[in-house]
């Protein structure tokens, strides 16, 4: 076939319209925020005490960094899905969430007594934890996942790995109001192994599943 | 030269998403023009038919254009694309070779076998389901309109743009990254 030839095809192909990406992406985050939201009310759902907790700066931090992460790798993601866009700067935001847990759990050190720091890093339910932000990203990613291959990631495997990043910030976003141990040193360690869990399964996604 | 190329080219894609088919048709014989330079630019040493590219490029172009943010700049979206394309040719060729030695051995036994080289593009078409290959085909190798087409085949336009759509979406999948 000559490309000439292809090109007529192509144009009478022209009429047919798909949904601009990015609004795509809008839709797909909503609609992975609700399946989250499902599994995390159907099974664990929130801590009783969560009112009284809402007044704890420990509590309210575990939000602070689960939604920087899912708000930058998300922005991070659009970008990546669109051939030739630049991803310099939305990189450089991926920093955020790790430097805000890495500055709190600096300050839990100085806070908490040394002969403490064993407990709170352990906390009560780290299998919990590292069961559960999984399960609730499981949905979301497979979402973000078709949806990097409705976009056009030109570094696929990468952008499967932000995909990871934005189901587990999601997730455990949900996952931290059913969660007791509020402690930095608790979040830093297990909801870190939760995300990176999710992390790796979007890149095996990536490489294995978008393809264009 | 460059900042005209992008000025005019956003335009067409612009007036082609909003339902130009003339402004599409023109943009895709400009693209193809830029993405031809660029193929042959980068393909030094054989092995690959950039020619090729380019139609696996056009292709992509044409199954992708709703990535394409009308606010961004449209030159360095179509260069991505083409540069996706030619690492993915390079990337098949590597595996290809493997395969072609079973071919080989086809050809030897079958002297009457056929020697021109077909574009990648064309065995994919051969791939497809009769219906769509005969859609594709009729528009783009006959050069048929779609009502042409739907007349020929004794099938409704809609029925034509349908199986033209699925039959473009198919090969562009076959091309894909494996």
């Amino acid at each position: 076939m000559r490309t000439e030839d292809l090109i007529k095809a192509l144009d009478a192909d022209a009429r047919d319209k798909a949904m601009p990406l990015d609004k795509a992406w809008w839709l797909a985050v909503g609609v992975a925020v609700v399946i989250a939201g499902a599994v995390f009310f159907a099974t664990i759902g929130p801590r009783p005490d969560i009112m009284p907790a809402m007044h704890t700066m420990r509590f309210m931090s575990k939000f602070v960094f689960t939604l920087v992460l899912a708000a930058s790798a998300f922005a991070l993601i659009r970008a990546l899905s669109v051939p030739g866009a630049s991803t310099r700067r939305r990189m450089a935001w991926m920093l955020a969430a790790p430097l805000l847990v890495v500055l709190a759990v600096v300050l839990e050190l100085f806070v908490v007594p040394e002969a403490d720091w064993g407990k709170r890093l352990i906390g009560s339910n780290m299998m919990i934890c590292m069961s559960f932000i999984p399960l609730i990203g499981i949905g979301p990613l497979a979402i973000f996942l078709g949806m990097l291959r409705y976009g056009a990631p030109t570094r696929p495997v990468l952008a499967g790995a932000v995909a990871g990043l934005l189901a587990g910030g999601l997730a455990a976003t949900f996952y931290a109001a059913h969660c007791f141990d509020d402690s930095p040193l608790f979040v830093a360690t297990w909801y870190t192994i939760a995300i990176a869990f999710l992390t790796g399964l979007g890149a095996l996604g990536g490489r294995f599943f978008v393809r264009w | 030269m460059t900042g005209k190329d992008e000025a005019e080219l956003s335009r067409l894609l612009r007036a082609a998403i909003a339902g130009d088919e003339r402004a599409y048709a023109d943009f895709l014989h400009r693209i193809a023009v830029l993405v031809r330079g660029f193929v042959r630019r980068k393909i030094v040493q054989g092995g690959v038919d950039p020619e090729d590219v380019v139609q696996e490029t056009l292709l992509a172009i044409h199954v992708k254009r709703h990535t394409w943010r009308p606010d961004a700049p449209v030159l360095p979206w179509i260069y991505a694309i083409a540069r996706f394309k030619l690492i993915d040719a390079f990337r098949r060729r590597g595996r290809r070779i493997e395969v072609e030695i079973d071919e080989i051995a086809e050809i030897f036994a079958e002297p009457e076998a056929e020697t021109v080289s077909e574009r990648d593009i064309s065995r994919a078409l051969d791939g497809l389901p009769p219906a769509q290959r005969s859609v594709v085909s009729s528009i783009s190798v006959d050069g048929h309109s779609i009502g042409e087409t739907a007349t020929k085949l004794g099938i409704s336009e809609t029925a034509v743009r349908v199986s033209l759509h699925r039959g473009l979406a198919a090969i562009a999948k076959r091309f894909g990254r494996q």
